[in-house]
């Protein structure tokens, strides 16, 4: 209560005009950085190997000891991880987070792949957790988004559809039904590449075991399991597009589970943005928030946006008042004054000095 | 017009500019390369400081009598702190590169009554792109002091030594009102309306800041609410005095030359470094008086690269010197008390009317006051 009463001060107007204009947190950050008002940082208090095959990437579960600001998540949410991964750097990622649904100041976990495709200095975020990060760590996240979740009352048959990585959203809420006491059916189905790549095998082994109302199917595409599709779903879920189904997975497996429901209200889906190949020319420059794309001519951002009839805002055409600054959501992008290139996912970059390599999307 | 010959310095031929600037070029491509830890360590371990001296200044309020001068003095400290070494650096993006949104250009607001948003497009953008072209950079005598010869003088300029004290004691009052460009809507350039946006984000700037430094921290001293009242005006008035200095040794002491807007048409990358490097003047110091003014002492080295974290500029200044020796242009640098002095002169100078002008000197340029609202 104590702790709440200190919390409800920290967060009251009066320290807000106090703290004026840089906020209350810039101040206890420098005290701990584990006392926070608004924002939410963590501490990692485990490491867990899921996947060490040679030759796979390799996938580790991370569990996060929160601030007293987090809120807790749903099964399904997925979080912002900001981590300094050296060279003075902070690298952003979504992940999903992958354990039981929480309460407000509880603990965490994210299930994390390796990426080697991340060009990030010097470590990707994957690869820094996975191999660099120590127990201890400092984390910055926010709080638990989006609405790929499950509701409150959960109906009486489920389906669960996963891919890859995909799977850690519907382990959270698979996790979760076996908490609430779901006493309905859950058919799960699965696919990855092959079983030593297999996230969550020793656990969805023992679900298997246990059966208690999982329909559980592992489909293995390197040992010739057959991919999604309509009759595939009809065998091992008779009836399927009338029930509950929850997707996540690579773009093409949710495409294939789109055109199974076919339009059917009943699916629900969650999907990764695959990555795309960068070509130095050509591909599609996207502007997301007019909805308009155009093809690459090579140019920078911001004389393609102002050909598109866009008029981002923009100040010295040269790269150096930061004016043109634009969340680029996707792609590659040069920078024509230092020659470098970068292609890390939600990244602030300034149009006017930025060309695209392939396809690239901003928020324009 | 403080034209380049009259500040004793030659024109660079096409060929000159563009070796010129990609010498530049090259410095700026090492340094972006360099960055890393040692430069987060630095803006992090400056921002500490500063909140510990803006801690240590709002906690020796509470000691009567003895804890008052030290107060202001940490007070103060911070406020220099927090807005050149840490908000001016910060706000022109040379720590984006961290990717911590605390030290982001977008996200980062100073302890200053300018909303940040305001200033950055003033001083970013018109500033430094235009920097020292007459009829452009509205830094230049910031629209109400007469500061180059090719102002046209007016009896209103005869209070210059007088508009400029004013300027400096309430400097952030200044630079937060420069962006209304009240000199464009007295000369008609620009309707009152225009302004209303601004209006509306300064307003609310100025309360909060007002509102934490003159009413809730003073309420919270309790009986000695009046000297907490006091000291708190005490130290923004000291961060508007050493600002103000700082600041108008970087682009008005004798030598610095200014541009028209013709010289500057279709300019090269070249063109633009040879105008920053003499437009911009440096002052001289040891290490915490280049901390406290922000590395503003190192104007030249900011304006060649104003996105570069400016604890780099003193290394960079090493290879800027060697670059002008090499091709004949001066490096304007001097201690504090001399570039001030050639600052006063300036200001005294231009108060009054041109004893004679030659007909070179009658280019057609607008002077700032009738400026170009860009």
């Amino acid at each position: 209560m104590a702790l709440d009463l200190g919390g409800r001060i920290l967060r009251s107007r009066t320290v807000a005009a106090l703290a004026s204009p840089h906020g209350i947190d810039r101040y206890l950050t420098e005290i701990n950085p584990m006392l926070a008002a608004h924002e939410v940082r963590a501490r990692i208090t485990d490491i867990h190997p899921e996947v060490s095959a040679p030759g796979a990437p390799r996938v580790a579960t991370v569990t996060l000891q929160p601030t007293s600001t987090w809120r807790g998540h749903r099964a399904g949410q997925h979080v912002t991880v900001g981590i300094d991964t050296g060279e003075g750097r902070r690298t952003t990622r979504v992940f999903t987070v992958s354990n039981t649904e929480g309460k407000p100041g509880e603990p965490l976990t994210i299930t994390v792949r390796a990426h080697d495709d991340e060009h990030a200095t010097p470590y990707s975020i994957s690869k820094f957790l996975t191999e660099r990060a120590t127990v201890g760590t400092l984390v910055h996240l926010s709080q638990a988004e989006g609405d790929f979740v499950l509701p409150d009352r959960v109906p009486e048959h489920i389906v669960l559809i996963s891919g890859g990585s995909g799977i850690t959203p519907v382990m959270s809420m698979l996790r979760s039904l076996q908490r609430r006491t779901h006493r309905g059916k859950v058919s799960f189905l699965h696919w990855a590449p092959s079983a030593d790549r297999q996230i969550f095998a020793d656990e969805l082994e023992e679900i298997r075991h246990q059966g208690h109302g999982v329909d559980l199917h592992i489909l293995h595409t390197a040992d010739g399991a057959p991919y999604l599709s309509p009759a595939l779903l009809e065998k091992l879920v008779p009836g399927y597009q009338d029930l509950p189904t929850w997707a996540c997975g690579p773009a093409s497996l949710i495409e294939a589970a789109q055109a199974a429901y076919d339009g059917t209200e009943s699916l629900r889906v969650e999907y990764f943005k695959p990555p795309k190949t960068a070509g130095v020319a050509g591909g599609e420059m996207e502007f997301a928030r007019t909805g308009k794309t155009v093809a690459n001519d090579g140019a920078t951002i911001l004389d393609q946006a102002e050909a598109a009839g866009l008029s981002p805002e923009s100040g010295c055409r040269m790269g150096i008042c930061f004016s043109c600054t634009t969340n680029k959501s996707s792609g590659r992008v040069r920078n024509v004054l230092t020659g470098e290139t970068s292609e890390l996912p939600d990244e602030q970059i300034r149009i006017c000095v930025s060309t695209p390599e392939g396809d690239c999307s901003v928020d324009l | 017009m403080t034209t380049v010959e009259k500040t004793g310095n030659r024109r660079l031929s096409a060929e000159e500019l563009e070796a010129f600037g990609a010498e530049m070029d090259a410095i700026r491509q090492r340094i972006v390369a360099d960055l890393g830890e040692k430069d987060s360590a630095y803006i992090y371990d400056i921002v500490k400081k500063q909140r510990a001296f803006e801690l240590a200044g709002r906690a020796l309020f509470y000691l009567p009598v003895i804890g008052w001068v030290p107060a202001v003095a940490c007070l103060s400290i911070s406020k220099i702190l927090d807005n050149m070494e840490i908000g001016h650096n910060v706000m022109h993006g040379q720590y984006d590169w961290m990717g911590d949104p605390d030290l982001n250009s977008r996200m980062f607001e100073w302890d200053n009554v300018c909303p940040s948003d305001q200033w950055k497009y003033s001083h970013n953008y018109i500033h430094h792109t235009f920097t020292n072209v007459l009829g452009k950079d509205r830094d230049i005598g910031y629209g109400i002091l007469r500061m180059d010869e090719d102002q046209k003088w007016h009896p209103y300029f005869l209070g210059n030594p007088v508009y400029a004290f004013l300027l400096m004691v309430f400097f952030e009052w200044g630079v937060a009102m420069h962006d209304l460009e009240v000199e464009n809507i007295v000369a008609g350039k620009r309707k009152m309306s225009d302004n209303a946006e601004l209006h509306r984000g300064l307003m609310k700037k100025v309360k909060r800041q007002a509102l934490k430094d003159y009413v809730l921290f003073p309420l919270l001293t309790g009986p000695l609410a009046p000297l907490t009242f006091l000291g708190n005006g005490v130290a923004n008035l000291v961060r508007n005095i050493w600002a103000f200095n700082i600041i108008f040794c970087g682009h008005f002491p004798a030598g610095v030359a200014s541009f028209s807007q013709e010289e500057c048409e279709d300019e090269t990358q070249g063109h633009w470094y040879y105008r920053q490097l003499l437009g911009s003047a440096n002052i001289t110091g040891g290490r915490i008086f280049h901390l406290m003014s922000g590395n503003l002492s190192h104007q030249i080295e900011h304006h060649l690269f104003p996105d570069l974290p400016a604890r780099r500029y003193p290394e960079i200044a090493e290879e800027v010197r060697e670059i002008c020796e090499r091709y004949d242009l001066a490096y304007n640098a001097g201690p504090l008390h001399q570039q001030l002095w050639g600052v006063f002169k300036k200001i005294c100078k231009y108060a009054l009317p041109d004893r004679k002008r030659s007909a070179a000197d009658d280019v057609e340029t607008a002077p700032a006051l009738q400026g170009v609202a860009a």
